[in-house]
């Protein structure tokens, strides 16, 4: 199996290209130790079979940030045959500081010069056999997210891993090339194929260095830099910048024609920035596709979330029939189907939202949004590109914190998902509607409302917090390419939307199905599946759980119950309280009150809660504590155990004290 | 703005064009500023201010660059131009 590597800037189309070879035969994790997403997949050219690695795309390789790092340490360390840079060619000078730090490295590369339409339609025109004579690499064209060129790409794939052509060392101007020969013999017992890129670091100030060399010849070797910065009276680190965009300006010269102005060219994408990015409009547009979205995903999600309801239940109805009375038959009907139901019955509403989120993102918007929204987001310790995720939030949790992907910073990217629960998501609607109809009737809206803002508040206070003690000194960029808007392929919007639903299905549901399991068995054993639920397990955790929520004024074993049902879903509050007072499982007040249940409801809740603070209490911990198992299985996935166990450790006794706090000044008033 | 005065990017009027001269920056900034194409003597234009002042927009080497202001104070440029 040969080992090849993909690299390239974000926006650069990395991502189709990785899609087109691939296929479906990829795998998703993190890359070892650490919560930058690792994508592998698998191809066969000829006989030949392939594993293609995803490098983090990015700027450049100064593995200044995590992605950088991941991407030079692999290229250096795990040796792969073939490093595939993938190159956005309308902005290919930019793009093409990262190939020459490849190049840098020593290692056979092939150039994929991407969006040749593009390209084309603004009037550039790369010679890229010159291109590839000229660098003795690999060179081709495609236009990757229509799956254009792929088969050549497949072809020069193997004859470049066959070949193994080293790029040619691209010369820097002669007094800079004294420079790198002056620094190179500190490195006179290492790796001579790396002398060079060795010498090329040490002259950008790369601490890694320092242990590779040893501290005391790292410090003879900065001595050695500071003096050598002060006869060019210029730092070491930006001169070789500036001689790679020499470098790179040569190249553009000899092998790029452009038929139009920059102007010209940049025509189309000016003219929507004009309106999307204005000044006035930018907000309120923004805030309209958020609106939009939203209700799409309610409008054509509700559809389906009836739909798949509707049918697991008649699926259910169906297997109980066929298989009798017995524990087995209420195991497979209530737990397992009932199980799958809990998480498959999500899918239409994240699948919509996952289908937004890429469409946003594939036509250019999402950066700006981000660059709209980044002054007031920075202001709360957190980043622009923060606030999608937080605002899918209020849909859903889980979409939330997989949107929490795009931040480049793993501070930022930590601190986002852990407050992104405390926007109050659509499950939890339910149960501030049922409360709020019987202890605040006529001001619902107000009620829940003001539960949206407490929400809103907490995250911004916590976000604080967790900038202030975790990550202290992380400073994180908004040096970011706004790219041009481009129309998106259907093939790639939807196959992303589908990749994300189906990493939701593999990965949380698992993690939920087994939940649902527990507790089923926990409501059904010792007494049996027909004895009351308080003559179970279940019974026994309301009742540990009762002293402990006693303070925030539940009264009665019911609400812990309630409570840790709600794990499953939020949503499941609801159901239980109506399983627990009137056998009947709905999930809103007006189905109680059609099957004339509702008086047996109200009066079961106003005695676990006796007063409208005590009530409000309970919409307060509601609102806070541990999210639900799906949430719970999504932020494990992006950031980890540890991480995944902190939020639903933390939020529990978030949501205690400030319920505690609630009710106990609450209660003095009444 | 005057032509040929010296001032940090942040402080420059949108549709000013100017030539950057100096990096002042911590070091993952200026990595990052000068992978992004910002060396000395590189020509850009401020195309934007975000809706809330910040952060800025910037045209440079043929592409659109976002940056927040307190990025931009590390780089000092002479006004080439106004629009």
């Amino acid at each position: 199996m040969h080992k090849i590597a993909l690299g390239g800037n974000p926006n650069s189309g990395k991502t189709s290209v990785f899609n087109a070879l691939t296929g479906s035969h990829q795998h998703v994790g993190n890359w070892p130790g650490v919560t930058v997403e690792r994508k592998e997949g698998e191809l066969k050219i000829d006989s030949e079979r392939f594993t293609l690695i995803d490098l983090p795309g990015t700027y450049s390789l100064s593995a200044n940030s995590l992605d950088e790092k991941i991407a030079r340490d692999f290229i250096i360390d795990k040796k792969p045959e073939l490093t595939v840079i993938v190159i956005d060619q309308t902005n290919i000078e930019r793009n093409f500081y990262l190939v020459l730090e490849i190049i840098e490295m020593g290692r056979p590369v092939l150039l994929v010069l991407n969006m040749d339409d593009e390209a084309r339609k603004m009037g550039i025109n790369v010679d890229s056999d010159g291109l590839s004579k000229y660098m003795n690499v690999h060179v081709c064209k495609t236009v990757a997210n229509r799956r254009v060129g792929i088969d050549v790409l497949k072809e020069q794939i193997l004859s470049a891993v066959q070949r193994q052509n080293k790029p040619k060392v691209l010369k820097f101007s002669e007094k800079t090339e004294k420079i790198i020969q002056a620094i190179e013999p500190f490195f006179k017992d290492h790796d001579p194929d790396l002398r060079r890129w060795f010498a090329i670091k040490a002259l950008e100030k790369d601490d890694f260095l320092q242990e590779l060399v040893g501290e005391k010849a790292y410090e003879q070797l900065s001595q050695k830099i500071e003096l050598i910065e002060k006869s060019i009276a210029n730092e070491t680190d930006i001169l070789l910048a500036e001689e790679r965009y020499a470098v790179i300006h040569g190249i553009a010269k000899e092998f790029i024609k452009r038929m139009l102005t920059e102007e010209d060219r940049e025509r189309f994408s000016t003219k929507i920035d004009h309106v999307v990015t204005h000044r006035i409009w930018g907000i309120p547009i923004f805030a309209g596709i958020m609106w939009l979205m939203f209700q799409l995903a309610f409008y054509i999600g509700g559809y389906f979330v009836d739909a798949v309801d509707y049918w697991f239940s008649r699926f259910g109805d169906y297997l109980a029939s066929v298989m009798g009375d017995s524990m087995f038959s209420a195991f497979i009907t209530e737990a397992v189907i009932g199980g799958l139901g809990a998480f498959v019955v999500f899918l239409p509403q994240l699948f919509v939202l996952f289908l937004f989120i890429s469409f946003l993102g594939d036509i250019g918007y999402m950066s700006r949004a981000a660059f709209v929204m980044d002054k007031f987001m920075h202001a709360l310790g957190l980043h622009g590109k923060s606030f999608i995720p937080m605002i899918l939030g209020f849909g859903c949790t889980v979409p939330g914190v997989m949107a929490a992907r795009t931040l480049e910073s793993k501070k930022d990217r930590v601190i986002t998902i852990l407050v992104t629960p405390l926007m109050s998501c659509g499950a939890r609607l339910p149960v501030y509607a049922l409360l709020g109809s019987i202890f605040f009737a006529g001001h619902e809206g107000s009620i829940t409302f003001l539960l949206y803002m407490i929400g809103i508040v907490l995250a911004i206070i916590m976000a604080r917090v967790f900038k202030s003690t975790f990550f202290k000194k992380e400073e994180t960029l908004f040096i970011m390419e706004l790219p041009p808007y481009r129309w998106p392929s259907a093939r790639e919007t939807f196959g992303q939307a589908f990749r994300n639903s189906w990493l939701f299905l593999k990965k949380a549901g698992t993690i939920i199905f087994a939940a649902v399991i527990i507790i089923w068995l926990l409501s059904v054993f010792p007494a049996g599946i027909d004895a009351p639920p308080q003559d179970n397990y279940i019974g026994d955790i309301g009742r540990t759980l009762e002293p402990v929520f006693r303070p925030l004024g539940f009264e009665g074993w019911e609400a812990g119950v309630a409570l840790t049902f709600g794990i499953l879903a939020k949503e499941i509050v609801v159901g239980t309280f109506g399983t627990l007072f009137t056998g009947q499982d709905f999930g809103e007040l007006a189905e109680f009150a059609e099957a004339g249940l509702k008086g047996n409801l109200v009066q079961g809740l106003q005695t676990v809660f006796p007063n409208a603070i005590a009530a409000f209490s309970f919409l307060l911990f509601v609102l806070i504590y541990t999210p639900c198992a799906a949430a719970l299985a999504t932020i494990k996935q992006e950031i980890g155990w540890k991480w995944m166990w902190f939020t639903a450790i933390y939020l529990f006794v978030l949501a205690y004290g400030v319920s505690l706090l609630f009710y106990n000044i609450g209660i003095l008033f009444i | 703005m005057k032509k040929g005065v010296m001032v940090y990017v942040s402080e420059m009027k949108v549709g000013t064009s100017g030539k950057v001269t100096a990096i002042k920056a911590t070091s993952m900034i200026k990595k990052r500023l000068l992978a992004m194409g910002l060396t000395p003597g590189t020509q850009f234009k401020i195309a934007k201010v975000a809706p809330m002042g910040d952060p800025i927009e910037l045209n440079v080497r043929g592409y659109r660059l976002s940056l927040r202001k307190s990025e931009a104070s590390c780089l000092e440029a002479d006004i080439v131009g106004n629009d």
